[in-house]
């Protein structure tokens, strides 16, 4: 995938092939002739790609840190315990690649068959993929500006060989740009179910998912709900209760109630979650929130 | 968080008028924030907006006199990191914070963040571990709920200066989202000693790592 220039208009724009920076770059003239403006045909190929997975869910939150790539992690493993549902789960958090991790699936690699990019399988029924999957070290960085992340999210879509789907988990990096822009983009023809919304309980957090909330309603993309993670801690010690997080304007149940968008349910802040995902082992907890 | 929510951006003759946060108009702030319309509005923008935006608030903002310019950045190693970078290395010295929490997670994505500072020639003023253990008002028995250990291991596997942990405070949060100042209402906060410190240590270690 080539480098665009740094001041690139962006291929849709009226300056597309015209602008001072467009000049030297490789897609120049097919800017200009106003080609880049016309629909990418990979959005049709992916909406083939996706006849045979019959549920696309996207995790979304405002805000980094809120467990978002837990939840996700624990929502897919939640879901493929009935050995007879396929799941599958994609990260497109193409700079801060965590599945792996938590999947315990480092240092795994993907392969290509005829049909495509094979996941990488942690369970019969659980088919993971992620960058990660494709660097050679933890160290390694990927320093990519928009468009090459735009690129690799394309590819996920189209040329992975997901195979018969139940559910496909998208689990996204925080916030409200590109990769979030590209992955309702190219889903847009093959029907996307909706998004979960992760937060935490404090006003900080929330706001941010307001704006998500709104990305979602702009992208017309449906809100399957909210889910407050984080939500008490437990003292291991003497089991009293204390809020980490304060909810200072009442948490995630009182925006809900306001915005009139479901509340999946709330999440214990658990230390032991930390250790499990280092050694790569699961309990899931979000078994009531399968099937919502 | 710095309670200035809902102020405006001023034109002057050399560009935007940052906002002053406290009386003494030692801290100004510039923010996408104040830009918009109401604290719900998404900016929903790919890279090459974002990019123009964070180059006009480096160049296009009257700073005026500053002894230090902290900039915050969302996650990840893209391209707000690069825009910052271009946009501030003419400006040097310029160093970086990095800032993890205790958990194999968090520092398996911080390590790609050293990596880009490595790359981008970034010199490192050391590393910062947030939520770094939670103590039970009930019982004061201190828990690692984030797990432990991870920022001194990033700071001896990097090679940079572990600058210290900042523990879980409920009351941190609270006073943020209240307005209060939180240096002022909570120096018994187990927090406020660790902040303390790794400030302390940045002004006094900076200048020479950055020279």
């Amino acid at each position: 995938m080539e480098e665009v220039p740094q001041g690139c208009p962006g291929t849709g724009s009226a300056q597309a092939g015209r602008g001072a920076s467009c000049q030297g770059c490789p897609n120049q003239r097919l800017c200009a002739s106003g080609a880049g403006a016309a629909p990418d045909p990979a959005i049709e190929e992916i909406k083939e790609k996706m006849k045979t997975v019959k549920h696309k869910i996207l995790v979304l939150s405002g805000k980094g840190g809120v467990g978002k790539s837990t939840f996700s992690a624990h929502l897919a493993h939640g879901l493929a315990e009935d050995e007879n549902t396929q799941v599958a789960l994609l990260d497109i958090d193409i700079c801060g690649p965590s599945i792996p991790k938590i999947m315990g699936l480092e240092g795994e690699q993907v392969h290509q068959s005829g049909s495509g990019w094979s996941p990488v399988f942690v369970e019969d029924n659980l088919g993971v993929m992620s960058v990660g999957f494709l660097l050679s070290s933890p160290d390694d960085a990927v320093i990519w500006r928009g468009p090459k992340k735009n690129g690799m999210i394309k590819q996920f879509l189209r040329d992975v060989d997901w195979g018969e789907v139940d559910y496909l988990i998208v689990d996204t990096p925080p916030g409200t740009s590109d990769e979030h822009l590209s992955a309702v983009q190219y889903l847009s023809a093959a029907r996307l179910d909706g998004a979960v919304i992760i937060t935490t309980p404090q006003e900080v957090s929330l706001q941010d998912v307001r704006k998500e909330i709104n990305f979602c309603h702009k992208v017309k993309v449906p809100i399957i709900g909210v889910v407050e993670n984080m939500s008490v801690f437990v003292c291991p010690k003497c089991k009293k209760e204390s809020q980490i997080f304060p909810p200072t304007t009442g948490g995630a149940e009182v925006m809900c109630q306001d915005l009139k968008i479901p509340l999946l349910g709330k999440v214990p802040l658990d230390p032991h979650i930390g250790i499990q995902e280092f050694c790569g082992h699961h309990q899931p907890k979000e078994e009531h929130l399968v099937g919502s | 968080m710095l309670r200035a929510q809902g102020r405006a951006v001023h034109q002057c003759d050399s560009g935007w008028v940052p906002v002053f946060v406290d009386q003494e108009q030692s801290i100004s702030l510039m923010s996408v924030g104040f830009l918009l319309e109401s604290p719900d509005e998404a900016v929903v923008w790919r890279g090459p907006k974002k990019n123009a935006l964070i180059k006009q608030f480096v160049s296009d903002v009257a700073w005026g006199q500053l002894d230090y310019l902290v900039v915050d950045t969302p996650p990840g190693t893209s391209d707000e990191h690069m825009a910052a970078v271009e946009a501030l290395r003419p400006y040097g010295p310029l160093g970086a914070l990095v800032v993890t929490t205790p958990q194999a997670v968090s520092v398996g994505d911080v390590r790609r963040e050293l990596t880009f500072c490595r790359k981008t020639g970034l010199q490192v003023v050391g590393v910062v571990e947030n939520m770094s253990g939670f103590v039970c008002p009930h019982c004061t028995e201190c828990t690692n709920v984030f797990s432990q250990g991870g920022g001194a291991e990033l700071a001896r596997l990097a090679g940079v200066p572990f600058l210290g942990s900042v523990p879980l405070d409920p009351e941190l949060t609270r006073s943020l989202e209240e307005g209060r100042d939180f240096i002022r209402d909570f120096p018994q906060s187990p927090a406020f000693p660790a902040l303390s410190s790794i400030a302390q240590k940045v002004l006094s270690e900076a200048p020479a790592r950055l020279s």
